[in-house]
């Protein structure tokens, strides 16, 4: 038990230790010349622009505008791709008559449909929701197409011979097997929700992080697009955590989950 | 198909079935994207809408606008971006995965400081990496590497992590040495956890592409699709959506080919297992 503790702290250590070497080669290479100290300001600058920021009633705004886009684009992809998923799921019929249309749709680039969203939707939060849930809806579709297939045929047979009714088959047999799916989906949704929220902001000039650094790179202010970077992957970082947790706690009778605490 | 325990329920199903097997499969295959097609193509005839052209006219767009000079000037650039991307992201990925995976301070050193720059979204690499590069060429297969390196790059780490202890201790006391480790014993066994992370960094490599074309506006299949949109060349603009989705799905078949080929023994061996 002591020699698990004394070794995660070493890997604790060391991990801080390389966190610390990255900010170190930065500083470096921005003060030694080694790449343009103007496009690419040291950590000192892009912390204290950072600092700024933090003061700053609109940078607050700007996540927040980050987050609705990001939360509205997840909720609607994650419901509908919940639902239709379920139903094409659970209907072979189905399921084999949109199996190409699914492997043809799906790898579609979603930045691919940018300019028809523009064209749909102007230049609006709008628009850049198309994309994101066009991209996350797929993550989690798949998923949950594949989570309610996989039911075991001994586990259906015996609910069959209980007799069980439409509701507590799907209480009992569906949702248990494809619940670890379905947060698998929710997981890879949440990022790719993020990261296409983003580009939209970049691309079509919705509000949010990624106009903001529109605006701050055109205005010179090159700590701040950084500081925004840095922005960016603290709350891919911390969205990231949160699924993680709300995952543990909904699948915590899950095997996956129960083997991590055992070990 | 030949599941070994066919319940007898099944059977009836199967007897029913009145179509040949092939014209079944067939129908599987083309009946809903024609069924759709035939409503578009319908809803363009009786309510036309120019936002929505109809089927032909995009079919038509599509000849004229990418196959003739367009195809040279725009199209084969942006898949050899696309390609070099890929080949450079895959082979740092795999190279640095390889060493990283390998050495355990080391990994648990530089571990914290992947997480981190793994969550950079890739589209803002865009805009930094142009200040940094400049608006050419090098910028937009950079873009690609930096953001389609990470799941090769942690696949790789965590696939050479989970080599079986055993088969690593054979490799020692026969005396491998380290180009043979890495050739018999670590790449096999890391290929599968290598894959997966290659067919991630596919779609984001090609998501970069249109993006980072999009930004710097001079060429390439993302600028195209935008100066059409923004010029109100409908037709055209739908034409350069079907082709990125055509590059998306030839990207996809090329993934599944490169996969049976690479891991053929991998899949005999999990069915081995099963049966």
């Amino acid at each position: 038990m002591k020699s698990t503790k004394s070794r995660r702290a070493r890997s604790a250590l060391l991990g801080a230790a390389g966190v610390l070497t990255l900010l170190l080669v930065w500083q470096a290479s921005s003060e030694l010349g080694w790449v343009n100290g103007t496009y690419f300001p040291p950590p000192t600058e892009v912390f204290a622009a950072l600092g700024r920021f933090v003061l700053d009633l609109n940078y607050w705004r700007t996540i927040g505008n980050t987050l609705l886009t990001w939360a509205i684009g997840l909720a609607i992809a994650g419901v509908s791709a919940l639902v239709l998923g379920t139903v094409v799921g659970l209907v072979p019929v189905l399921r084999r008559y949109t199996r190409s249309t699914v492997e043809f749709l799906r790898p579609i680039p979603s930045v691919a449909i940018i300019p028809l969203a523009i064209l749909l939707f102007g230049l609006d939060r709008d628009a850049s929701l198309v994309i994101v849930v066009y991209a996350t809806f797929w993550q989690i579709f798949i998923q949950v197409l594949y989570g309610v297939a996989d039911v075991d045929p001994v586990a259906r047979d015996t609910q069959r011979s209980f007799g069980l009714g439409t509701l507590s088959r799907f209480r009992y047999l569906v949702l248990p097997t494809a619940l670890p799916y379905i947060m698998t989906g929710v997981r890879l949704g949440a990022t790719v929700a993020l990261i296409l929220t983003v580009t939209a902001e970049l691309l079509i000039g919705a509000p949010g992080i990624g106009q903001l650094l529109t605006v701050r790179s055109t205005a010179g202010d090159y700590a701040g697009v950084y500081a925004l970077v840095v922005t960016a992957a603290l709350l891919a970082l911390v969205i990231n955590l949160l699924v993680r947790a709300v995952e543990r706690r909904v699948l915590s009778w899950h095997q996956s989950v129960r083997a991590e605490v055992v070990l | 198909m030949s599941a070994p325990a066919v319940t007898p329920r099944l059977l009836p199903a199967a007897a029913r079935r009145r179509l040949p097997r092939w014209l079944d499969g067939l129908l599987e295959a083309v009946g809903l994207p024609l069924v759709l097609l035939g409503v578009w193509a319908l809803s363009a005839l009786v309510a036309p809408n120019n936002r929505f052209p109809a089927p032909w006219r995009i079919a038509e767009a599509f000849v004229d606008t990418w196959l003739g000079e367009s195809f040279v000037v725009d199209v084969l650039p942006s898949l050899g971006r696309l390609a070099a991307g890929i080949v450079v992201a895959i082979l740092v990925g795999v190279a640095l995965g390889l060493l990283v995976g390998s050495v355990r301070w080391l990994r648990e050193y530089l571990e914290p400081a992947f997480e981190f720059l793994r969550a950079v979204p890739p589209p803002l690499l865009v805009p930094i990496l142009t200040l940094l590069l400049g608006r050419g060429d090098e910028t937009k297969v950079a873009v690609i590497v930096a953001g389609a390196m990470w799941p090769v790059l942690l696949n790789t780490i965590e696939g050479v992590r989970a080599v079986d202890a055993v088969q690593r201790e054979t490799a020692t006391s026969y005396q491998l040495s380290a180009a043979q480790r890495i050739r018999f014993l670590i790449l096999p066994s890391a290929a599968p956890q290598i894959l997966a992370g290659v067919r991630q960094s596919l779609s984001i490599a090609l998501i970069l592409m249109v993006i980072s074309e999009m930004w710097l506006t001079s060429s390439g299949l993302g600028n195209r699709i935008l100066f059409f949109q923004q010029n109100f060349m409908i037709p055209e603009m739908w034409s350069g959506i079907v082709l990125l989705g055509l590059v998306g799905v030839a990207l996809a078949v090329l993934f599944q080919l490169a996969e049976r080929w690479v891991l053929g023994w991998y899949r005999g061996l999990k069915e081995t297992e099963r049966a």
